[in-house]
């Protein structure tokens, strides 16, 4: 029986493994495509897989159970998860969820007991321009309303296959306002690496490749992703450093919530960023890229792969990848599996190696030892795209554009309270004002620039410039007019940063989870200046203690939302010096849910109301 | 950047000059010199974890584990202050609340180092509101006894197991406040792995996760190593 089954997993199994050399370090690849057979990862064929990729089990468990998106037990056949942005709770996210429940009799964080559904919620799957929108077995699902909620439930109801599901559900736009070097007019693929070979054409192959790195330093790129490291710098300290081998990694894990510039990037100008990467690749010397693409983009994969071939087809991928003699480079795409501290380019590493998606402890850095140990650059989507850009235009026509210590332009993603949502390519330099002006948005109250790990401004504050010198921003522009609660806001970004947290470091495992119990509290009603001072401490233990950078901002939203929208919580301080966080009727919850009984008589407070 | 570590020297711990040798890291280098640094998930035999931060100290003003950090000529290096403890503190309160601890009926009472560690930096109460995870104990192995309500996550037993043991019984699994400790068999019970009372990894836990069964209590509690002195006095090491 049980050797009857195991014959049946490996049915599926061995062409999967085939395809990934049956290398544990393609494990969370392996996982992926593993789970596609049932929707869940089987028993026995972790079984299976232990034995062929000779790995004990708690491996392939501690992978599976560390990414959202990969189960070990059964999940439903329909898999449905709504992206829990600020945003999609703006264009009512939480009133089409609960809609949808009640359409398929269940609820929400659990599996429907025929089997068939489970529905939730999951971190911003990068559609803010469109939403609000909901993953169904991982495929996007844009522009939701109650009507479109009704017809799914039915199609649900109907076991209707997702391929039988009306096109538009899925359709994706990229929606563009406002185009400069990188989204202006598409350079025929290759014609950025021919540039940057062209340049160096007189000289010897070392002096072309010294020639592409002066470049980039000269135009002052920095790293898009956020915390603006000089480019140049990067690639310069890989390419110098030992190894045997070196790689470039395109870090395409856009997992900020509010941000979806990358998604953009990636369906309208791929061969752009490819270019990009394939000069990176020329400098430093590297053989291999990888592009690391969120789970939740996993709709544009076999696009993108048609794309490389395309590339490799065209002699701009492979051998000679489009250049001089004895240079090769090629391109994997590695797709993850939810999980948004995988955008921390260590923790993007271990996921690339297939383990669990853990930051590494720094020194030493990627450039140095990176995948596989190897000098690594991993740079940013738009940063490749950018490296393209110099080198197809040259240093005066990027430095053009921009400021002096922000040379080149940036993309926002603009969503939230305007009228014209959707990606804008400005100049470094511009003032939140002018973006809010583009965007149309009107009587704004905040911009949250950045995403929940950004800057949280406000009316004050919109003269401040985009750029590393100001207002720094990995591309997340979240717009709330006054009709939004700052505090609310602060809340979703809070349960966000509890929701990812890796587990890896004490503060953030359990602080993260302080902090949110905290805001919950308040948001109850049951707040006390006590719990004020408790939510400034934790920010303190969290900013100094945290292993990375996802622990270290997890307090930002809070702290920018009480010096800017101190009311919004005093609002909330009920007038006592002390609540406890212990509430019986709420811990009275599960009985409630056991008898199914919601009555006033099961409730403690309504007792005490009565004895009165 | 990294490399500038190549050579021994001395840095300032707390104002007293600490030598080093190449590649040691703070941690490692104030320990050699008999100055502790509170620590949980540290242990000499196994490569540096950093993920408990109770070793955290100041390096030239910045909050950093100096269990992972190399030690470098001229650092100054603060460990043993008000603001540094009360942090650690909160670290400790924060591993309390987050499982089930017990102390007074506990084994591991007076040998646990979360226990000793938590007494030797003063803390009075766990502070923080209590999770009480629902966390099954598991009995299924003749000689050993698993109760990870205890657990603080620090992967000594996943290290040893798979470092020194070479059966990496022990893993970490979940994310996030749903890490949990689990055991290499299909079942999750650990009487279906092939752990033995003589692996490592049964013996180095630093609290009351993973014990013996049938010898439990030899030692009365009020006689046992912390008991008889703080964590601080014994250098550290179990």
């Amino acid at each position: 029986m049980r050797s009857a089954s195991l014959a049946s997993h490996a049915a599926y199994l061995d062409p999967i493994l085939d395809r990934f050399d049956a290398d544990p370090l393609n494990l969370l690849q392996i996982l992926r495509q593993a789970q596609e057979h049932y929707g869940y990862i089987h028993p026995d064929a972790v079984d299976y897989l232990c034995a062929r990729l000779r790995v004990p089990r708690t491996k392939i468990e501690g992978v599976a159970s560390f990414y959202a998106f990969l189960h070990l037990r059964p999940h439903g056949r329909y898999r449905i998860l709504f992206s829990d942005n600020v945003t999609d709770h703006m264009l009512g996210s939480g009133a089409l969820m609960q809609r949808l429940c009640r359409d398929l009799w269940t609820r929400p964080g659990r599996v429907s007991q025929d089997g068939l559904v489970s529905i939730g919620r999951t971190s911003c799957t990068g559609m803010c321009d469109q939403g609000p929108a909901m993953l169904v077995n991982e495929r996007a699902v844009t522009r939701l309303t109650p009507a479109r909620i009704d017809a799914i439930g039915a199609l649900v109801r109907a076991r209707a296959p997702l391929s039988d599901w009306p096109a538009e559900y899925f359709e994706v736009s990229s929606i563009i306002h406002l185009r400069g070097p990188l989204l202006g007019d598409p350079p025929a693929p290759g014609a950025a690496v021919a540039a940057a070979f062209a340049r160096g054409a007189d000289a010897v192959l070392a002096q072309a490749e010294a020639a592409a790195l002066a470049q980039v330093d000269a135009a002052g790129l920095r790293g898009r992703g956020g915390a603006g490291f000089a480019t140049a710098a990067k690639w310069k300290a890989c390419r110098d450093a030992p190894g045997d081998a070196r790689y470039v990694v395109c870090n395409a894990d856009e997992g900020e919530p509010g941000t979806f510039k990358d998604r953009v990037l990636l369906t309208e100008r791929f061969d752009l960023v490819l270019d990009g990467m394939t000069v990176c690749a020329y400098v430093v010397g590297a053989r291999q890229g990888f592009i690391y693409l969120r789970g939740e983009y996993r709709y544009l994969l076999d696009a993108l792969e048609a794309k490389l071939q395309a590339r490799r087809d065209a002699g701009l991928l492979g051998p000679h990848a489009g250049g001089p003699d004895g240079f090769e480079f090629d391109v994997r795409i590695h797709v993850g599996a939810g999980a948004y501290v995988c955008g921390e380019e260590s923790a993007l590493l271990e996921s690339l190696e297939g383990k669990r998606g853990t930051p590494r402890n720094r020194p030493p850095f990627p450039v140095t030892h990176g995948y596989r140990g190897r000098p690594t650059v991993v740079n940013n989507v738009e940063t490749f795209a950018c490296a393209a850009r110099i080198a197809l235009d040259g240093v005066d026509a990027f430095r053009a554009r921009g400021t002096e210590q922000s040379s080149g332009t940036k993309l926002l993603s603009i969503a939230g309270d305007c009228r014209r949502p959707g990606v804008y390519e400005v100049a470094f330099g511009t003032t939140i004002a002018e973006v809010l002006e583009f965007a149309g948005a009107r009587d704004t109250q905040a911009v949250q620039v950045g995403g929940p790990a950004g800057m949280c401004l406000s009316t004050l504050e919109f003269g401040r410039r985009i750029g590393f010198e100001d207002v720094p921003t990995a591309g997340a522009f979240t717009i709330f007019d006054h009709r939004r609660d700052m505090f609310e806001v602060a809340r979703n970004y809070v349960r966000f940063f509890a929701h990812e947290s890796c587990g890896f470091c004490t503060p953030c495992r359990v602080g993260t989870t302080l902090l949110r119990n905290l805001m919950d509290k308040l948001h109850q009603g049951r707040g006390s200046p006590y719990d004020f001072g408790e939510i400034q401490q934790l920010n303190g233990l969290l900013q100094s203690l945290s292993h990375c950078g996802l622990g270290h901002s997890a307090c930002n939203p809070v702290l920018d939302t009480i010096e800017r929208f101190r009311p919004a919580y005093e609002r909330r301080l009920v007038n006592r010096e002390f609540v406890p966080a212990f509430d019986l009727d709420r811990a009275l919850e599960p009985a409630r849910a056991m008898t199914g009984r919601d009555d006033a008589g099961a409730h403690l407070g309504t007792l005490d109301d009565e004895s009165d | 950047m990294e490399g500038s570590t190549d050579m021994g020297g001395t840095f300032t711990l707390d104002g007293a000059a600490i030598p080093f040798a190449d590649g040691q890291t703070i941690l490692q280098a104030a320990h050699a010199a008999g100055v502790y640094i509170p620590h949980l998930c540290f242990h000499p035999d196994f490569a540096p974890h950093g993920s408990c931060k109770v070793c955290t100290v100041s390096v030239n003003g910045r909050e950093t584990a100096s269990c992972t950090m190399r030690a470098a000529d001229g650092m100054v290096v603060e460990s043993d202050t008000e603001t540094i403890n009360a942090q650690r503190r909160a670290l400790v309160q924060m591993l309390f609340v987050e499982g089930n601890h017990f102390c007074p009926s506990c084994e591991k009472s007076g040998r646990c180092r979360l226990q000793a560690t938590a007494y030797d930096l003063g803390m009075v109460s766990t502070h923080y509101e209590h999770f009480f995870p629902d966390r099954p104990v598991d009995a299924s192995h003749p000689d050993l006894l698993l109760d990870v309500n205890r657990c603080i996550l620090c992967s000594l037993c996943v290290r040893a197991s798979r470092d020194v043991d070479r059966k990496s019984v022990f893993a970490l699994s979940g994310r996030g406040a749903r890490t949990r400790l689990t055991v290499n068999s299909a079942s999750g019970r650990l009487g279906d792995t092939d752990v033995t009372v003589g692996d490592r990894a049964v013996q180095v836990c630093p609290v009351g996760v993973i014990l013996r069964k049938g010898v439990g209590f030899a030692r009365p509690i009020g006689e046992r190593e912390y008991d008889v002195r703080p964590i601080s006095a014994t250098g550290g090491e179990a």
